[in-house]
């Protein structure tokens, strides 16, 4: 052990590709599962929130706009990065998670896998869920799914790098942007993706991380009129049917997972559907 | 303008009858709910009365269906129910005349629309849902997905037996049971369906069909053991819904309002795009969710078109839905009229320039002539709310980035068209417009094989085609 001292990081949000500290000006200790500082995380408010579905609505429309096979070269550049912070990785889950450095281990390569599998996704989805109408008329008809939008997601609570992980990657392989609540007590691998992302290739707004209270800033999420999806699986029982009401002012995708929801299991193709649209169109045929 | 003789599709074969009884476990039963009465729209005439469900009767129907679910249809393999629904989807078609007028006489629309559109789709859905029921392992669901047991379904006014359609054959395909509640004004063709279902000896509880107003809706949707509630109608009612279902697990889907843009660029066949335009707009008086109620013309050619437009529009036959040569029926509801003369004066009363058809109106009944609005601007409430009537707001832009900018400038997104002989421009449009159904060079287009749904606001989840099944399996 040499006895140089550390360079501590500061712990940021992280919305439109930078790195602010909280508009509010607060922060709130993080301690490690045995209740040991590890740092103070940005405490974020109503107006981060609020500046981050205005940053994901900004890249909408280029981040949807982009071809899937270059959406997938970006996501799969991610997991190449990801792969290159695995002990970082290892040594904030094992921290956060109070889990021992092999199952750490085994959490971050699943989740470094996890991200591989969606970033396979990208130029598949139309083929697998798109599908050309056979209409009863002289008409050619193709359906084709589409990005839902901006997409609020309440990151689990547990699952700190590998939940966090099975949560965005869908929303943004098909299109969508995103604004993430993290783990309120569990955020600072979400704030090392953050930098994991910076340094990738994806645009800035196309995910924007938020740490601080779930309960204080989701509500503002789920009656934000830019918001289209609300991914509950964070949400504290307490708020999850007020925060179901607030989505249907403005007619929002709600995904009701459970804060149960097993991440080491291989998923299917439920989160990707969640925050798609299916556009239908047609044109006559003829001469 | 020509001459028509009056060419009335006879209403006896409508077989009309003084009452209807809600249909619940295989039978005909009177509802413990004040009964209601129908009216024609064409006559403001009773056409019957008709018994409605009590808060008592939903939770009948439901324990009906959840029996007939548990016991018998979530059992049965798929392609025994196949045979079910293709023995439906048979009897809409052979009982499709009288189905056709009696559709017309409730609901007010042209004899040639039920006749053409409203019927044979509804007996469609049926048919290519048949197919479905033995073959759910290959929809992309995985190998085996499983039903979710009790829906719960209310459809609006506006195409009553289509609507019912729509619900129910999907729900039947993927092994769930029925309790639906047709519209309050148009119950009519709901419970002769319910008949035709008796005649196909579905077993008992399987559909289940409760009149009723909204009140009978609401008990039904928040019923603690209904499983799935899908709901087609208001955005308003839709919102009001999600929020009853907050806090549950059953699963939702919602087919609301929309505001469509109906956008025509210069370079379209101008003849073949007024009729488009007409047909966006004046199919069944407007009374349709996706409905081309903005026209979105390119500076250039505003004036010519909207000349061509207000003469074609003005050989629009307005009058009895009964009448083969009719264009425009009724507005189904003196309520919905009284709604649409409020929207339209206030289009007048923002400083839009209002044209009205010169067509004769009927004396008696809801009738509202074909209306179009020019110097209409985006703030006006005319280019911002569903009329639901036979009016067209004209809004014009000048390049494709302002019309892709002010077609998506609402909260709504059902549908939208497009009108350019331009291919390329076809397939950059209908890639920027946030809507769930884009029709180019056509207007107004439906199939079972074709999903149909909207985004944002026009609600979530699809009916139709392969990707329609998941909102009636449990996955």
């Amino acid at each position: 052990m040499s006895d140089r001292l550390t360079v501590a990081k500061t712990y940021k949000l992280y919305i439109g590709g930078k790195f602010p500290r909280s508009e509010s000006g607060r922060s709130y200790p993080v301690t490690d599962a045995k209740g040991t500082f590890l740092a103070n995380a940005a405490q974020g408010s109503r107006k981060d929130a609020r500046d981050a579905v205005t940053a994901a609505r900004k890249a909408f429309a280029g981040w949807s706009g982009t071809t899937a096979y270059n959406r997938g070269q970006v996501l799969y550049r991610v997991a190449e990065v990801l792969e290159g912070r695995r002990e970082q990785f290892i040594a904030e889950v094992a921290s956060s998670e109070g889990v021992q450095a092999k199952k750490a281990q085994s959490l971050v390569d699943t989740a470094i896998d996890r991200w591989v599998w969606y970033a396979g996704w990208t130029d598949k989805i139309a083929a697998v869920l798109g599908s050309s109408n056979p209409v009863a008329g002289p008409y050619f008809s193709f359906s084709t799914p589409e990005p839902t939008g901006v997409v609020a997601v309440l990151a689990p609570q547990q699952s700190s790098l590998l939940g966090l992980i099975s949560v965005i990657a869908p929303v943004i392989a098909s299109g969508n942007t995103c604004v993430v609540i993290t783990s309120q007590d569990r955020p600072l691998p979400a704030i090392t993706l953050s930098e994991v992302l910076a340094t990738s290739d994806v645009p800035g707004g196309v995910v924007n991380i938020i740490t601080g209270r779930t309960a204080e800033i989701a509500p503002w999420l789920a009656s934000h009129g830019d918001v289209n999806a609300l991914d509950l699986t964070g949400a504290p029982e307490s708020i999850r049917a007020d925060l179901e009401r607030s989505a249907a002012g403005t007619v929002k995708r709600v995904l009701r997972n459970k804060p149960s929801e097993d991440f080491t299991v291989t998923p299917d193709m439920s989160r990707l559907r969640a925050y798609l649209e299916t556009k239908t169109v047609w044109h006559p045929m003829g001469v | 303008m020509w001459e028509y003789a009056p060419a009335p599709e006879s209403r006896d074969i409508a077989n009309l009858k003084p009452s209807y009884k809600m249909f619940v476990d295989g039978k005909f039963v009177e509802g413990t709910g004040e009964p209601l009465k129908t009216i024609n729209p064409a006559t403001e005439e009773v056409l019957a009365e008709v018994s409605t469900a009590s808060q008592s009767d939903v939770d009948t129907a439901v324990k009906a269906a959840r029996k007939a679910y548990d016991r018998v249809w979530s059992k049965m393999p798929g392609s025994e129910r196949a045979k079910y629904i293709y023995r439906i989807a048979r009897q809409i078609q052979e009982r499709g005349r009288e189905l056709a007028v009696l559709e017309s006489l409730d609901n007010g629309k042209p004899i040639k629309e039920s006749r053409d559109t409203d019927i044979p789709t509804a007996a469609s859905h049926f048919f290519y849902h048949a197919g479905w029921a033995d073959k759910l392992g290959y929809a992309g669901y995985g190998p085996d997905p499983k039903p979710l047991g009790v829906a719960g379904q209310v459809i609006p006014w506006n195409f009553p037996l289509l609507m019912a359609a729509w619900k129910i054959a999907p729900a039947l395909a993927c092994g769930n049971t029925v309790v639906l509640k047709p519209a309050e004004t148009t119950p009519l063709t709901a419970l002769v369906l319910a008949d035709i279902i008796q005649q196909c000896d579905l077993p008992p509880g399987v559909v289940n069909i409760i009149p009723g107003a909204g009140d009978v809706g609401a008990a039904l949707v928040e019923h603690a053991d209904v499983n799935k509630v899908a709901f087609t109608g208001s955005t308003d009612v839709g919102k009001i819904i999600q929020g009853q279902l907050a806090g549950t697990s059953k699963k939702l889907t919602l087919e609301l309002g929309g505001k469509a843009a109906n956008i025509v660029f210069d370079d379209a066949p101008l003849d073949q795009a007024v009729e488009g335009i007409v047909n966006g707009i004046f199919f069944n008086q407007g009374h349709v969710c996706c409905a081309g109620s903005r026209l979105l013309v390119q500076e250039s050619i505003a004036d010519e078109l909207i000349e061509k437009l207000h003469a074609r529009v003005n050989t629009l036959r307005v009058g009895d839905p009964l009448d083969k040569n009719t264009d425009v029926g009724a507005i189904n509801s003196r309520e919905q009229l009284t709604k649409i003369k409020e929207l339209t004066a206030a289009g007048e009363a923002e400083g839009a320039t209002r044209w009205t058809s010169s067509c004769p109106l009927p004396d008696k009944g809801f009738f509202f002539a074909p209306t179009v609005f020019s110097d209409v601007s985006q703030a006006m409430r005319i280019a911002r709310e569903e009329i639901f009537g036979p009016v067209l707001s004209v809004l014009t832009f000048r390049t494709p980035e302002e019309a892709v900018a002010k077609a998506n400038n609402t909260p709504y997104g059902l549908s939208a068209g497009v009108w350019t002989e331009k291919g390329s421009r076809i397939l950059w449009m209908a890639q920027r417009m946030r809507a769930g159904v884009v029709w180019s060079n056509t207007f107004n287009r439906f199939d079972p094989t074709a999903p149909f749904g909207g985004y944002q606001e026009s609600g979530f989840g699809r009916e139709g085609g392969r990707t329609g099944l998941e909102a009636y399996l449990d996955v």
